[in-house]
């Protein structure tokens, strides 16, 4: 393996466990999100980025059960 | 692996664990290492979640990896995620684990290891795992539904509303006693005030990176956080050093609790984006770290335990919390034995993101008997400082007075040694004023955790840095419990308030929550305030309330759970849930009648308030209290504790008589047995 392909291949390695951090501590998975209307609903626009973050948060914290004691 | 290795195998894990337990039960008068107790922890876990949660996927559910879940099914790429495994069950522990496991095994420490380290490994194994495991399956069966939906539709609308009010008047006690906890650790201590203040400007400069700079780099975001928090515990000594800036920043009890108030007020109506969302991420990246840091500084130094297995505080007479070891071992241990708010998250966002139905086992029993290890940590952080610096900083001052002599002489009356000299040169060594009844438990378990990590790391010269990062990890924890928590409640009152005057429901109306907000903060704000001004410290009233309100809360699910199991047709397994549920409604009542109408006025709230009311009646005032308004005050909060407690128990009956009269007609026949789960909806086998 060549050592462009090493350093290819660790910043994978880095982004995937970056992205199950991620989804560990909650963030929204806005990539996942557009992918899926994508693919099941093509004739309807995906939201942007930031209204997509905003819809989560808001969703996350106005129903008990997203944290415990 | 061969049958019999395995079979071997298991044995002598088993020989472990009852080993372990024999060695922790029958030492007597000496010292004993940590290693016992992690030893009988973990082998009872594996044992536990080996065979008795095998028992409850395969006999009962019948988890099938064939069978689609809803989150396969709904996908939405939102709500419904099909999640790997891995990832749920961290998110799922995340979202459970807060300071109550950290908190309760601290304060049932006055009663010696023993009675903690039984009822949270028995507890976890045999009531919390269960409750959160099926809990979690049945809402996976049945696309999601929250434990409020699942009560109404198992068990009747009475039980549902109930459950739903019950919920509520949870939330306001759990948030009560958690502020009281942050409040009594951050009180007279100008390094913990910094430092925690900090803390609130720096998540804010996330959610302005996280909304302008770099949107969504939340990695990036959470890194600059972590090293400004730490920066900010360096900025909490600094100051604690400058004569002006500590004096300024010495904040009396009051004071604190009023800022903690307004924090919250304040958190719960600005934008999530702003304060709650990166406050969380920072916490939940901490919570993680020191929860992994600990295990290791344990393992590490494998600490031997000072106190003594029992102490002679069992019968009732302990300066912590008043009331004998049952029932009230299992009220104060609620958290890491079993929790009825795990059922919220059970049924909340975990079950949505299941790829795999048998993944329910490892994420719903696996992550509590984690939770219950912390428990089991905190206990041993506990349980390793010597008694009498245990006592001195739980015992309220009340009980021991304000000196460090009196204290040690208290002490000593009590069969422990403290020398008065010690405890001062402790306080200045972790950079305190004074470590005389911090009562609340941070800051005793701060001071365990302190002394494992300078141990594991660092030497005493770090034990100061050491606490403070404690007490901020322990803040930090609760703040973001608070103000969520808030938030929440101001949701739940909205849509309860909804059904009285439109209006108040609309969550976008800027008066309706501003005022459903400040409803929500009154009411947890009036029971802390009247916990600070309480001389005897006040967690000795509220943490039993939040012990029996959190158990009615398990008791509902596990009712819940019973109803599920007899509709699909399993009724002899109902022993499972049933076992529990029963045990927690013997310790629930118990426990709330001693506190309405025990004799004793350290324990009961009406004799308490009968004791008061005649010294105010013969015009002598009890001790720390100044005036005829605030013995009065006083009273009245014996009522309303009294009338707290009594509505935790008549709810405790309704749903116990709901869910009764539905088994009895299922099982009479008079009911079908109709299962309501989602019918199988296998997935398509490639080819067909």
């Amino acid at each position: 393996m060549t050592s462009r392909e090493i350093l290819s291949e660790t910043r994978d390695r880095i982004a995937r466990a970056a992205n199950v951090v991620r989804r560990i501590i909650g963030v929204p998975d806005y990539d996942r999100y557009v992918a899926h209307v994508h693919a099941h609903h093509p004739e309807c626009a995906p939201m942007t980025r930031e209204e997509f973050i905003q819809q989560r948060l808001v969703d996350k914290y106005s129903r008990p059960g997203a944290r415990c004691c | 692996m061969s049958k019999v290795l395995r079979a071997g195998v298991w044995l002598l894990v088993a020989l472990g664990a009852t080993g372990a337990l024999a060695r922790l039960a029958l030492t007597r008068g000496e010292t004993i290492s940590a290693a016992w107790l992690l030893t009988a922890a973990v082998c009872s876990y594996a044992i536990a979640y080996r065979f008795y949660s095998k028992i409850i996927a395969s006999n009962v559910f019948a988890l099938d990896a064939k069978r689609r879940t809803p989150a396969v099914r709904l996908d939405d790429g939102r709500d419904f995620v099909p999640t790997n495994r891995w990832i749920v069950f961290g998110h799922h522990f995340a979202a459970i684990a807060g300071p109550g496991p950290l908190v309760g095994p601290t304060l049932a420490a006055q009663f010696g290891y023993l009675p903690g380290v039984i009822w949270i490994i028995v507890g976890v194994a045999l009531g919390g795992a269960v409750q959160d495991f099926v809990i979690l399956a049945a809402s996976v069966r049945r696309n999601g539904k929250s434990l409020g939906q699942m009560a109404r539709e198992e068990i009747g609308p009475v039980a549902g509303l109930t459950a739903l009010v019950a919920i509520l008047g949870i939330m306001i006690v759990l948030l009560a006693v958690l502020a009281l906890v942050v409040v009594n650790a951050l009180k007279s201590s100008p390094w913990g005030i910094v430092t925690i203040g900090l803390t609130i400007p720096i998540a804010m400069l996330m959610g302005i990176y996280l909304r302008w700079i770099r949107p969504g780099r939340v990695l990036e975001a959470s890194a600059i956080g972590i090293v400004l928090i730490i920066g900010a515990l360096y900025a909490g000594r600094w100051a604690s050093e400058q004569p002006t800036l500590a004096a300024m920043f010495t904040m009396s009890g009051t004071s604190v609790a009023i800022a903690v108030m307004v924090y919250s007020f304040m958190a719960s109506v600005l934008p999530v984006w702003f304060l709650l969302a990166p406050r969380d991420y920072l916490s939940a990246f901490v919570k993680i770290g020191v929860v992994a840091a600990l295990a290791l500084g344990i393992l590490i130094t494998l600490p031997p335990l000072h106190m003594p297995a029992l102490t002679q505080f069992t019968d009732g007479s302990g300066p912590v919390f008043a009331g004998k070891v049952f029932p009230f071992a299992f009220i104060t241990i609620a958290c890491g034995a079993i929790s009825g708010f795990h059922a919220l998250v059970s049924s909340g966002t975990t079950p949505k993101m299941l790829e795999n139905e048998q993944d329910a086992r490892m994420i719903g029993y696996g992550s509590m008997l984690m939770e219950s290890f912390v428990a089991v940590m905190a206990l041993i952080a506990a349980c390793a400082l010597t008694p009498g610096v245990y006592f001195a900083i739980n015992a309220p001052a009340g009980v021991i007075g304000t000196t460090a002599a009196s204290a040690a002489e208290w002490v000593r009356t009590a069969g422990f040694t403290l020398n008065p000299s010690d405890i001062e040169a402790l306080a200045r060594q972790v950079g305190e004023k004074t470590l005389l009844s911090r009562t609340g438990g941070a800051p005793s378990l701060a001071l365990g955790m302190a002394q494992i990590f300078s141990n594991a790391l660092g030497g005493s010269a770090a034990l100061a840095l050491w606490y403070h990062f404690a007490i901020m990890f322990e803040a930090l924890f609760i703040l973001t419990t608070l103000d969520a928590g808030t938030r929440v409640g101001r949701f739940m009152l909205q849509d309860l308030g909804r059904h009285i005057w439109e209006p108040f429901g609309r969550v976008s109306w800027y008066p309706a929550v501003v005022l459903s907000s400040a409803i929500i903060v009154a009411m947890w704000g009036h029971f802390l305030y009247q916990g600070v001004l309480d001389p005897l410290g006040g967690i000795n009233s509220l943490w039993p309330l939040f012990g029996i309100s959190n158990q009615l809360l398990a008791t509902v699910a596990l009712c819940v759970g019973t109803t599920v199991f007899i509709k699909m047709g399993k009724a002899k397994y109902s022993f499972i849930t049933l076992l529990p549920c029963a045990w927690l409604t013997i310790v629930t009542m118990t426990a709330g009648w001693e506190k309405l109408f025990s004799p004793e006025a350290k324990l009961g709230f009406l004799a308490h308030a009968k004791v008061v009311e005649g010294q105010v009646a013969s015009g002598a005032l009890p001790a720390a209290i100044k005036t005829v308004t605030d013995a009065r005050r006083m009273i009245f909060n014996d009522y309303l504790d009294a009338a707290v407690t009594v509505f935790f128990m008549v709810s405790v009956v309704v749903i116990l008589a709901a869910s009764l009269r539905e088994w009895m007609s299922v099982m009479r026949g008079a009911k079908p047995v109709v299962s309501t789960e989602v019918p199988f909806d296998a997935i398509p086998v490639p080819g067909d």
